[in-house]
């Protein structure tokens, strides 16, 4: 895409869901374009403004279009975007930007259509009427292409809005959802597999700013596996923007389970402590759930009668994004969001070391409570706790 | 805390007098060896004396040396090489279920991508190779044999010179490869007596710095090379000369060579004590040959994973591994080869000398292993 200087081009961000918020619809416009800013920290600076449910991002001074537009791909709340040019509202401007802007993409291709949407009613051509004169004067500019209203190799679209016509090609899909951050924030248990990463990033969707916490248990996992969360605490940020991260130390707990309990209660009782710790955490630091990337029956901790277990006695709501998605679904999300490499790094993580050989995959809760009263359990909790680190990751 | 390092098959710390070499060169004698004035000339002369060193250390001539990047670079050449240079000739390829990752994964490419017909003889019970069984399966299709000198996990020593011999009886057009990466420096050979047509290796487990190998290629064999450029190593490894690193491994060599003898009898002593340590736990499993490479010696703690136990040693300075460096946590595929039972694979530890360790090295890793085994809980491997 070229354009004459002195003709300006901006970024036009559609807003998806947001649109339909009635009253709140300011506020979660305002935390969009708050989190569009954060995205774009690097890139250049802009200027955002919102009118009819688009915002324009407008750059000021040089920047990196295509990357620009990449980063903002990513944030929740865009249904659709485009790079387009900034034109007068008349015609012959019109057409001549059209022309310009897309010739190389028109010169390539050898079918086109022209769409119009026409906001500004005093404009003084309706939509139609803008479709037939621009396809004409364009077909005239390039004899090699035809028209074509179904499956055309070019788009060319303009849109003539309030203080400016804007000219651009087809819209690429935005992220969806609804901004970061415009549902509170959530704890989120990050172990270092495929899923936990793609349940994160899947209620960022929703709204949630994250939070994550991670069991740590040395030498039984390695700086290599805590250098992996944190590798896949960065990309999350793309999405999800900054993610303070709590690690917790949590060998004693897995010894002490070991030493005490019951073999066959291990990996059950194991995940209760995570979801107490990753709660208490959860609360000091303003969270109002807590996310796991759990799914139902994937392994014997995640059976039904398991989830019950780990459940039990916790206040926050815990929330399972992929619970119903085959392991292959959750791959193909974590391969979209560029987590599934880091994810697949062969390094023993928390769970392979204590893996009982026979795990109770139908634990009855009053079994397990027993087997925790073997246990220093409020001790354990708070000895963890207080040896917590956190660490605030950003996009690098 | 005192560092003690046992990896050194992984890599080996670079000799200071080896280092020395390089940065003189980095920084004095830094022509470009084809460059027609004097400072390439120069170097030039700097190259062809590193390459004098090394045929010399390996037992061949100076023009049977060409330099690479490393032993990675060296196992591809030779395996695509032939296979790209001699297809028409057949389409098999055989080795071994224990060989190094960049000699399978070639000829798993080979066979997927070409559909080269590879076939893979497993290992003795210990870890070596029988030649009687690798040959038997060399036909008239068959275009290449490549088998390790010294396998890198467990140290088992192959008869090459068998297996060169044996093979070229049943078909003597086939080209006899080997890895030959932990073999030198530790064992005593000479690449014209092992009858060997190709043979890699890599500088930085001999105390020369990373980034540096050798392929050997026997006068006369063919080989098709897998980058084309400016023609430098007759065309088979085109790029300009690494000049600095192939001088400190020309260097590092030559100290090798001269030394072997004596540093085979401290591997030796080491070895005698690590067994006599090891003896004393009746828990512990031995997983090398006895008759191994002297400087590799691997064993299993049933129920201590390899990996929680690498990292309990190294919070107190002592570095060893499980398998090969270069498979990062997977299980080990020569241990699964040698048919042990899966909790001698998982726990199994690599702990490999150089000239520099001592016995107290070894009594030191003794002293944190029975701490280990004591502070660490059992898995249920």
């Amino acid at each position: 895409m070229k354009l004459e200087s002195g003709t300006k081009e901006l970024i036009l961000l559609k807003s998806g869901e947001i649109a339909l918020k009635g009253l709140n619809r300011g506020s979660f416009e305002d935390l969009m374009i708050k989190n569009c800013k954060r995205a774009l920290r690097g890139v250049g600076e802009f200027r955002f403004t919102k009118a009819q449910s688009t915002i324009y991002a407008q750059p000021v001074g040089d920047c990196d279009m295509e990357e620009a537009l990449d980063r903002l791909s990513r944030v929740f709340g865009i249904a659709a975007l485009t790079r387009a040019a900034v034109v007068e509202k008349d015609m012959e401007a019109i057409r001549k930007t059209a022309a310009q802007y897309l010739e190389e993409e028109l010169k390539a291709a050898s079918t086109f259509k022209v769409a119009a949407k026409r906001s500004d009613k005093s404009f003084p051509m309706t939509s139609p009427e803008i479709c037939r004169e621009l396809g004409g004067w364009l077909l005239r500019q390039f004899p090699h292409l035809k028209v074509d209203v179904e499956n055309p190799d070019v788009l060319v679209v303009v849109e003539v809005r309030d203080f400016a016509a804007y000219v651009h090609g087809a819209q690429l899909p935005g992220a969806g959802g609804i901004p970061v951050g415009s549902s509170g924030r959530a704890m989120l248990l990050l172990s270092g597999g495929i899923d936990s990463p793609v349940a994160g990033v899947m209620m960022a969707k929703r709204g949630l700013s994250i939070s994550a916490v991670h069991f740590y248990s040395p030498p039984y996992t390695s700086e290599r596996a805590l250098l992996k969360v944190k590798t896949l605490c960065e990309k999350m940020t793309r999405y999800c923007g900054t993610i303070p991260l709590h690690i917790v130390p949590f060998t004693e707990i897995s010894e002490a389970i070991k030493e005490h309990c019951r073999e066959d209660f291990g990996t059950v009782i194991m995940r209760r402590f995570m979801m107490r710790i990753a709660q208490d955490i959860a609360l000091q630091e303003e969270c109002s759930g807590l996310i796991t990337g759990e799914s139902v029956g994937q392994v014997a901790s995640q059976t039904m009668a398991s989830l019950a277990c780990t459940q039990a006695g916790l206040t926050l709501p815990v929330l399972r994004p992929v619970i119903g998605m085959d392991k292959e679904e959750i791959i193909a999300i974590s391969r979209k969001i560029d987590t599934f490499e880091t994810s697949i790094q062969p390094f023993d993580d928390c769970c392979t070391v204590f893996t009982p050989r026979h795990p109770k995959t139908k634990p009855r809760l009053e079994e397990v409570l027993k087997e925790e009263q073997k246990l220093d359990y409020e001790a354990l909790v708070q000895r963890a706790i207080a040896q917590t680190t956190k660490e605030r990751l950003s996009p690098r | 805390m005192r560092e003690i390092y046992l990896d050194n098959a992984a890599t080996t710390p670079v000799d200071p007098a080896v280092a020395q070499v390089a940065v003189r060169v980095m920084e004095e004698l830094y022509g470009n060896p084809s460059s027609l004035h004097k400072k390439g000339l120069e170097a030039q002369l700097l190259l062809e004396k590193a390459r004098e060193q090394m045929a010399d250390a390996l037992g061949c001539q100076p023009e049977e040396v060409y330099f690479t990047s490393g032993a990675t670079e060296s196992n591809n050449i030779a395996i695509q090489g032939v296979f790209a240079a001699h297809r028409r000739r057949g389409n098999t390829l055989i080795s071994t279920a224990v060989e190094h990752s960049s000699v399978r994964s070639p000829l798993q490419m080979l066979a997927q991508q070409q559909n080269a017909n590879v076939v893979l003889v497993g290992p003795q019970p210990d870890g070596s190779i029988d030649p009687d069984q690798l040959c038997r399966e060399v036909t008239g299709d068959t275009l290449l044999v490549s088998c390790n000198l010294v396998n890198s996990e467990v140290g088992a020593v192959c008869d090459l010179a068998a297996i060169a011999r044996q093979a070229k009886k049943r078909n003597p057009k086939v080209l006899v490869h080997t890895d030959g990466v932990q073999a030198f420096g530790k064992v005593d050979f000479s690449l014209k007596k092992l009858g060997v047509d190709l043979a890699s290796f890599s500088g930085h487990k001999f105390h020369a710095p990373k980034g540096i190998g050798v392929l050997y290629v026997k006068k006369g064999v063919r080989l098709q090379p897998l980058c084309y450029g400016g023609g430098q190593e007759k065309g088979l490894r085109p790029g300009t000369e690494n000049v600095p690193l192939a001088c400190a491994m020309g260097a590092a060599a030559a100290a090798a060579k001269e030394k072997l003898a004596r540093h085979r009898a401290h591997y030796a002593a080491l070895r005698a004590h690590f067994l006599e340590k090891a003896e004393q736990f009746p828990q512990l499993c031995i997983n090398m040959p006895p008759d191994g490479a002297p400087n590799i010696c691997n064993i299993s703690v049933p129920g201590y994973r390899s990996e929680t136990m690498i990292h309990f040693l190294a919070e107190r300075g002592i570095y060893v591994s499980g398998g090969s460096a270069c498979s990062k946590g997977a299980d080990s595929h020569v241990l699964t080869a040698m048919g042990l039972p899966r909790n001698r694979i998982k726990s199994a530890l690599r702990i490999t000398f150089s000239p520099l360790n001592t016995l107290e090295d070894i009594d030191a890793f003794f002293d944190a292993l029975v701490q280990g085994m004591n502070q660490i809980t059992r898995s249920n491997d």
